[in-house]
């Protein structure tokens, strides 16, 4: 098993021909993914060869379904149109959409989220390096090569941490692995993916990394406190980050006292989650529980 | 809150006459002269103030009310130069001094926790609402505000009705509520804040002061007049040149220069070099600098070029995970960046490269044998080197 993503996931790519998102289907084909095709409305009925595998394009989410099962897709498409990729995709009844696009308005998003109310639709991202099952599939841009399949269970906003983790605990591998993205409004959250680990009979003990803005690690810690039966280990990137000032990551940003690194980790440790002061250390805190497991 | 432009109080005000918010523009100037110039203008009493990116501008001594023009000229003397919250005043707003009668509070924000927007009200006083917030709460009303639905004339009344707004200011109130939101929308802002929201004599309502903080990624994407809000000055002259080079940079006040990929790798950086720092004469990092997926030499010598010219920087780390970027790629990145920089790259280099054609990344480095530059394999290893250094 794992979470939302497993050998079983048919996957299209929004925006597939386009230079990012050709350069990652050819990525997610040579992982093993299963990718069935991608969508573009001016290059409807024709296909593109990528990775080694003859990919059909298709007019819109809808028609890419029923001609070949999706049931997943990977946005690539860019920021302006980001908003209209996701409704099509919600409207389509996508049971997984993943928005890796980076820079995408912030009301945009908002929009989405409000209309994924009350929908089938999963959205992951957007702002993010997506979610990877290892060994079973891979729908984003996180290299397959790092970590292999195992017990642990990782969700982390941001990117290359996700890959630091995964790489520190290769040797254990992963379920899943998923990045939520750092923007101020996404779709899937800590919590979200602690539930569903929890949930997840292969998955033994969970990773959480979080950063510094927004309360979101407070309240994942709250969750864990009355929800997780599992182990978890946190970390949180931030402590030396200079309040009020903007360090690139969108949800980055320390405002006063409330969203600060320290605060975070108080949460989390209140909650029974032991915190690790860098990457390594955490990952050494999850071998002590692995062992003991 | 996400990344944004925080706009002056006048660059605000001009967003909202834009859009038929009631207000009063007033004149901006940068010399004490020109202030006395515009308050003559003006005419009668004015209010002098300092134009900075900072709360409690007020308290600082940087808003005065100013009886004649040469009054105006002398807080203005005063107020420009001044440090508010070390934020240099660089201009001051001159504009009518018009006493309110009452004060009341008005915002739309972005509300992160419950990914939608949030209206906030208040007719329990302006400045001190944070105050009220804490012993009133219930006087500061909380709206949300559906993202699909948005701000309809209904929506507008509810929102002054439940505040409270007095009867005779209704309708005035709806329609201010109703172009805020215009601000908001129309301008992509995650804060469009009006404190204090004022009651003048004859009944009028004016917005007499506005924060408004704009989406980076909306502006990027629909808004290209936004660019004009950027006031480069106020940046600091390294952060200007990173800014030149479109590098993601920020000075801090440290010794150890930091150059990463992934805005969560580097933060962690930071995190990590300030650790290792404690055990070397408490060293601390220089700066925050991202230069994403794609590590080229050009990139690269770009980002070393930035964190060489700090004069605090002793050392500097390089953390570099390969995700989608190769080590080798970013090991040739560095050894470009070294040829370009030639004897302008003068201080040692820390480099820790882990994933992705790692061993074809430190082959190269170990090939080039540069002086300066010392391979450590683990991220906390090289920072407690990069600490070291900085601290020899």
């Amino acid at each position: 098993m794992a979470i939302y993503l497993n050998s079983d996931s048919k996957i299209i790519v929004q925006g597939m021909t386009g230079g990012m998102g050709a350069k990652h289907t050819t990525l997610m084909v040579e992982s093993g993914a299963n990718i069935v095709g991608g969508v573009n409305a001016r290059k409807a009925g024709t296909s593109v060869e990528l990775g080694g595998k003859e990919l059909p394009v298709f007019g819109s989410v809808a028609e890419a379904m029923k001609e070949t099962g999706a049931n997943v897709s990977v946005a690539f498409v860019p920021p302006a149109f980001t908003k209209d990729a996701c409704i099509e995709a919600i409207d389509a009844e996508i049971p997984l959409l993943v928005v890796i696009t980076e820079g995408v308005p912030v009301q945009d998003s908002a929009e989405v989220f409000a209309y994924l109310e009350g929908k089938s639709t999963r959205m992951i991202g957007p702002n993010c390096p997506g979610i990877i099952s290892p060994e079973q599939s891979l729908a984003g841009i996180t290299p397959h090569t790092i970590a292999g399949r195992g017990p642990i269970g990782l969700v982390s906003k941001s990117g290359t941490l996700t890959y630091q983790m995964m790489h520190e605990l290769r040797d254990f591998g992963f379920t899943t692995a998923i990045g939520i993205g750092g923007d101020p409004v996404i779709g899937t959250t800590h919590i979200d993916a602690l539930e569903a680990f929890e949930n997840d009979p292969e998955t033994k003990a969970i990773v959480m990394i979080g950063e510094i803005g927004g309360d979101a690690e407070e309240r994942a810690a709250a969750y864990i406190q009355a929800n997780v039966t599992k182990p978890v280990v946190g970390y949180v990137a931030g402590f030396t980050a200079p309040e009020g000032k903007t360090m690139g990551h969108a949800g980055a940003i320390v405002s006063g006292s409330s969203g600060t690194a320290q605060a975070k980790k108080e949460a989390l440790e209140a909650a029974g989650v032991k915190v690790g002061k860098t990457p390594s250390e955490t990952a050494e805190l999850m071998r002590e529980i692995m062992k003991n497991l | 809150m996400g990344k944004t432009v925080d706009l002056m109080e006048y660059q605000a005000k001009e967003l909202f006459a834009k859009h038929g918010v009631a207000t009063t523009l007033g004149v901006v100037v940068e010399t004490a002269e020109a202030a006395r110039a515009a308050a003559e203008e003006i005419g009668g009493v004015t209010v002098i103030k300092a134009q900075v990116k900072a709360g409690g501008r007020g308290k600082a001594g940087g808003v005065k009310l100013a009886k004649t023009a040469d009054e105006a000229f002398e807080h203005a003397s005063n107020i420009l130069g001044m440090e508010i919250k070390g934020l240099t005043v660089n201009r001051v707003l001159v504009t009518p001094a018009t006493p309110p009668e009452e004060e009341y509070y008005f915002s739309f924000l972005l509300d992160r926790s419950n990914r939608s927007y949030l209206c906030i009200a208040s007719v329990e006083g302006g400045v001190e609402i944070e105050e009220v917030a804490k012993t009133n709460p219930d006087a500061v009303r909380q709206i949300p505000i559906n993202a699909l639905e948005g701000v309809t004339a209904e929506k507008a009344a509810f929102i002054v009705d439940d505040a409270k707004f007095p009867a005779e200011l209704r309708d005035q109130a709806i329609e201010m509520v109703q172009k805020l939101w215009e601000v908001f929308v129309e301008e992509d802002a995650t804060l469009v804040e009006v404190n204090p929201l004022a009651r003048l004599a004859g009944d009028k309502l004016e917005a007499l002061d506005g924060k408004v903080s704009l989406d980076d990624n909306a502006s990027e994407v629909r808004h290209e007049d936004h660019e004009a809000f950027e006031i480069r000055e106020e940046a600091d002259p390294l952060e200007a040149k990173a800014k030149d080079l479109g590098l993601n940079y920020v000075k801090l006040d440290g010794e150890i220069g930091i150059i990463g990929n992934g805005a969560g790798l580097v933060m962690s950086t930071l995190d990590v070099v300030a650790y290792a720092g404690e055990n070397h004469g408490g060293v601390k990092p220089a700066n925050f600098l991202d230069i994403g997926g794609g590590a080229n030499a050009q990139v690269m010598a770009n980002g070393l070029d930035v964190i060489l010219n700090d004069p605090q920087v002793k050392s500097v780390f390089v953390n570099v995970f390969g995700g989608i970027t190769a080590c080798d790629e970013v090991a040739n990145g560095i050894k470009g960046a070294l040829e370009i920089l030639g004897d302008a790259a003068s201080k040692p280099l820390v480099v820790r490269l882990d994933g992705n054609n790692v061993d074809l990344g430190r082959a190269i480095l170990n090939e080039l044998n540069h002086p300066l530059v010392t391979v450590v394999a683990t991220m906390d290893g090289a920072a407690d080197k990069a600490a070291e250094l900085a601290n020899a």
